[in-house]
C-alpha cells in the first residue's frame, strides 16, 4: 500500500480536484509547476534560508523528562510553537509565498478560521511585499478579536464571510469565489492538506520539514532516525501532515491521528470526523467529510477553532481508511486539561489544539523503552481567553 | 432524440431560464416551471440547493439556503418533479453540486432522471476529465446529457476537447465571475464570445452568468445560440409573484 500521492492526484479512494472549470486555469498551473519550482535550486535556497533565519527553525525536539517518567515511556516534543508567528503554520505559508512570486502573482488571498493561518499569510506577504486579502467567517471574526488585530497590524486586508454559517468553511468558499473572479493576477495560500489536487500534497511537502527535523534529531538523540509512534491532531491535518511524512512507508512506525470529539462524538456537537464523517466532496477535494444524509455539508463543534473543520484532508481519510493510522477522538474536557497538565508540567502552555494530542497518552498504553514524537504544534497564548473562561483563572 | 437536441433544431436563439428548487417556496416548483413554459421560455435549469456552492454568488447562495431552510433535499424534488411531463414539454435541465448527487447514489440519481424525464446535467464541480473517466458510461446508460463550462480563461485547445467530448450545448460564463457578478458586458466579453465563435464547435453554445436584462441578452446571443439567466430571475422571484413571471419574461425578449 502506498501512503504518498499518485499520480493522479489521489490518496488511494481520496483527493482529485473536484472544482469548477473557472478554477481550472489556476489549479493547473500550480498542479503542473509546484514540484518543478519548490525542488529546484533558488526556490530550496531561499526557502531553507527563510525557515532558518526568519522562521528559526530548526525547532528543538525537547525530551518531556516529567512527562516521560509519569507515563513510563519516552515522550519527545517537536517544538512547532517556538515557529515565528507561534505555530507550524508559517511552513507552509512560506513555502507558498515563495512559490506564488515565482509564478508572477501579486496578490495572495487566504482562508482563516482561529486565526493562525491568517496571521501566518498576513506575515508573509508583509515579509514580501504583497497586497493580502484574508476571508474569516463573521463569526470568527467577533471570537478571536487579537488575531484579526493582528492581521490588520501586519497590514492584511480582514474580510468578513458573510454566507452559510459564517464560520471557517464558509470563508473557504469566499476564498475560492475570490480566487473565481481573480483569476490571473490571484494566488490562493490554503492553510491545510486540503482543497483540490496539488494543495493537499503541496501543503504536506511544505510541512514535512517538521518529520526531516524530527529524522536527524532522533539520530542523535536515540541513535535510529525513527520513533516507535508519532501523534498529532488532526482538523484539516497539516501539523500531522508535517510529522507523518517521512514516516508514512515506513512500518515501524505507528502513527496516530487525534481529533476533536467536542461535547462528545454523538452529542451532536463534535468535529471527529473520522467517527462521523462519509466519502463525499468538500472544497474540491473527495475525502471524508460531516454531512446530512442529503449531502448538505454540517457545522462541526469543538472549543478548538483549528479543529472545527467539517472535513479532513484526503491524505487522513486514506490513511483512516487504509487503517494505517489509528483515529482516536478526544472530547473538550480532556483536552482543556491536558493544557493545564502541559503548562505545569512542561512548563509550556499549548494550544488547545496540541493538548487534544496529549490525550492520547490517557487512552493507549506506551511501554517503557519505546519512543514517542508529539507534535507540538503551536503555542496557547491565543487560547488564553477560553483558557481563563474555562479555568477561571 | 433528446429534447435538447430538438429544441437546437428547431430554434436560433435560446432562452433558458435557471432557478432554485424550493425557492421562494417548497411548493413552488411545480407552478414556476409552468409559468416558464407558458411564457415561451424555451428551456428551463432546476437547482438543485446546495450548503456550499462555491460557483454561485449572493444570490443563488441566498435562494439556495432559503431552499434547504423550507426543507428542500434531492428525494423531495424528484418526487415533486414525479408526473411532471403530463404538463411541461420543454427541456430540463437539473443544475447541482456533486456531493448531493454522490449521497443519493450517482447510478440512482440517473435513474430517477431518467424516470421523470430529465434531459441533461450541469454539475459544474465534476470536472470534464473525471467524468469521462467515471461516469460518463453511466450517464450515457440512461441517456443523459451532461454540459461543461467554458470561461474566457479556457484555452483553445481545452475549449477544443470539451467540444469533442460535449453533447447538449457548452455553458459558456461570460466572465471570470461567481453568478450574478456582472451588469453589463464589455469589449472583452464581447472578444471572447466573437473568439468562440469563429472557433465553429460541433456543439451549440449558451450563454450564462451576468445576463439580467434585454441588453445583456442580445449581446450574448449575438454570437451564441443563446443565453440563461439565474441571478435576476431569483432577485425578481423575491419581489414578485409567479403570476408575474410573462412580464419577466417580456422584459427579455
Amino acid at each position: 500500500m502506498k501512503y504518498q500521492i499518485d499520480e493522479r492526484g489521489f490518496y488511494g479512494d481520496f483527493g482529485g480536484a473536484y472544482i469548477p472549470e473557472m478554477l481550472f486555469p489556476n489549479v493547473e498551473e500550480l498542479r503542473k509547476n509546484y514540484i518543478q519550482i519548490s525542488e529546484s535550486k533558488s526556490f530550496q535556497k531561499e526557502f531553507q534560508s527563510l525557515l532558518k533565519d526568519y522562521v528559526g527553525r530548526p525547532t528543538p525536539l525537547y525530551f518531556a523528562e516529567r512527562l516521560s517518567e509519569k507515563y513510563n515511556t519516552k515522550i519527545y516534543l517537536k517544538r512547532e510553537d517556538l515557529c515565528h508567528t507561534g505555530a507550524h503554520k508559517v511552513n507552509n505559508t512560506i513555502g507558498q509565498i515563495l512559490l506564488a512570486q515565482s509564478l508572477g502573482k501579486n496578490r495572495i488571498i487566504a482562508e482563516t478560521g482561529a486565526g493562525q493561518h491568517g496571521v501566518a499569510t498576513a506575515t508573509v506577504c508583509a515579509l514580501m511585499g504583497i497586497k493580502c486579502i484574508v476571508y474569516m467567517g463573521a463569526l470568527d471574526i467577533q471570537r478571536q478579536a487579537p488575531n484579526v488585530a493582528r492581521m490588520k497590524m501586519l497590514g492584511a486586508e480582514v474580510r468578513a464571510a458573510q454566507s452559510g454559517s459564517k464560520t471557517l468553511k464558509d470563508a473557504t468558499n469566499e476564498a475560492i469565489r475570490d480566487w473565481i473572479n481573480n483569476p490571473v493576477d490571484t494566488h490562493y495560500i490554503i492553510g491545510s492538506v486540503v482543497g483540490p489536487h496539488p494543495y493537499p500534497d503541496m501543503v504536506a511537502r511544505f510541512q514535512s520539514v517538521i518529520s526531516a527535523e524530527t529524522q536527524v534529531q532522533l539520530l542523535e538523540k536515540e541513535n535510529r532516525d525513527y520513533p516507535d509512534h508519532v501523534i498529532a491532531c488532526v482538523g484539516g491535518g497539516s501539523n500531522a501532515a508535517g510529522l507523518y511524512y517521512h514516516f508514512l512507508e515506513n512500518p515501524r512506525v505507528n502513527i496516530i491521528a487525534v481529533e476533536a470529539a467536542g461535547k462528545g462524538i454523538d452529542s451532536g456537537e463534535s468535529a471527529a470526523t473520522s467517527a462521523l464523517g462519509k466519502e463525499g466532496i468538500i472544497h474540491g477535494s473527495k475525502t471524508l467529510l460531516m454531512q446530512t444524509p442529503d449531502g448538505q455539508i454540517t457545522e462541526p463543534y469543538s472549543i478548538s477553532a483549528g479543529l472545527d473543520y467539517p472535513g479532513v484532508g484526503p491524505m487522513h481519510a486514506h490513511l483512516f481508511r487504509s487503517k494505517r493510522a489509528e483515529f482516536i477522538s478526544i472530547p473538550d474536557q480532556e483536552a482543556m486539561d491536558w493544557g493545564l497538565t502541559l503548562s505545569q508540567m512542561e512548563g509550556i502552555i499549548p494550544a488547545i489544539e496540541t493538548a487534544h494530542a496529549f490525550a492520547a497518552l490517557d487512552v493507549r498504553k506506551f511501554s517503557p523503552e519505546e519512543i514517542i514524537v508529539f507534535n507540538f504544534s503551536g503555542r496557547g497564548d491565543k487560547d488564553l481567553d477560553t483558557y481563563i473562561n474555562h479555568f477561571r483563572l | 432524440m433528446n429534447r435538447i437536441d430538438k429544441t437546437f433544431q428547431k430554434k436560433q436563439k435560446l432562452l433558458s431560464i435557471y432557478f432554485s428548487a424550493g425557492h421562494p417556496e417548497l411548493q413552488d416548483t411545480l407552478p414556476i416551471l409552468q409559468a416558464l413554459q407558458d411564457s415561451g421560455v424555451d428551456m428551463v435549469e432546476i437547482g438543485l440547493p446546495f450548503s456550499d456552492p462555491l460557483a454561485d454568488g449572493p444570490t443563488i447562495q441566498e435562494s439556495s439556503t432559503r431552499a434547504l431552510n423550507n426543507g428542500m433535499t434531492t428525494e423531495k424534488l424528484f418526487d415533486q418533479l414525479e408526473n411532471v411531463r403530463e404538463n411541461i414539454h420543454i427541456p430540463m435541465i437539473l443544475m447541482g453540486y456533486f456531493n448531493p448527487v454522490m449521497q443519493f447514489g450517482i447510478e440512482r440519481f440517473c435513474q430517477k432522471c431518467k424516470a421523470i424525464g430529465i434531459d441533461g446535467l450541469i454539475i459544474p464541480d465534476l470536472p470534464v476529465d473525471i467524468y469521462h473517466h467515471e461516469y460518463k458510461v453511466l450517464f450515457d446508460k440512461y441517456n443523459l446529457y451532461n454540459m461543461f463550462l467554458i470561461t474566457p480563461q479556457t484555452s483553445e485547445e481545452r475549449i477544443r476537447f470539451i467540444d469533442s467530448v460535449s453533447n447538449g450545448f457548452i455553458y459558456m460564463v461570460s466572465s471570470a465571475s461567481v453568478t450574478g457578478a456582472k451588469s453589463n458586458f464589455g469589449n472583452t466579453q464581447e472578444d471572447y464570445f466573437r473568439r468562440v465563435a469563429n472557433m465553429q464547435l460541433k456543439t451549440p453554445q449558451l450563454v450564462g452568468f451576468g445576463i439580467s436584462n434585454a441588453e445583456t441578452y442580445m449581446k450574448a446571443i449575438r454570437y451564441s445560440q443563446g443565453a440563461i439567466i439565474g441571478s435576476a430571475f431569483i432577485q425578481f422571484l423575491e419581489k414578485n409573484t409567479i403570476t408575474a413571471i410573462p412580464e419577466f419574461i417580456k422584459t427579455i425578449r
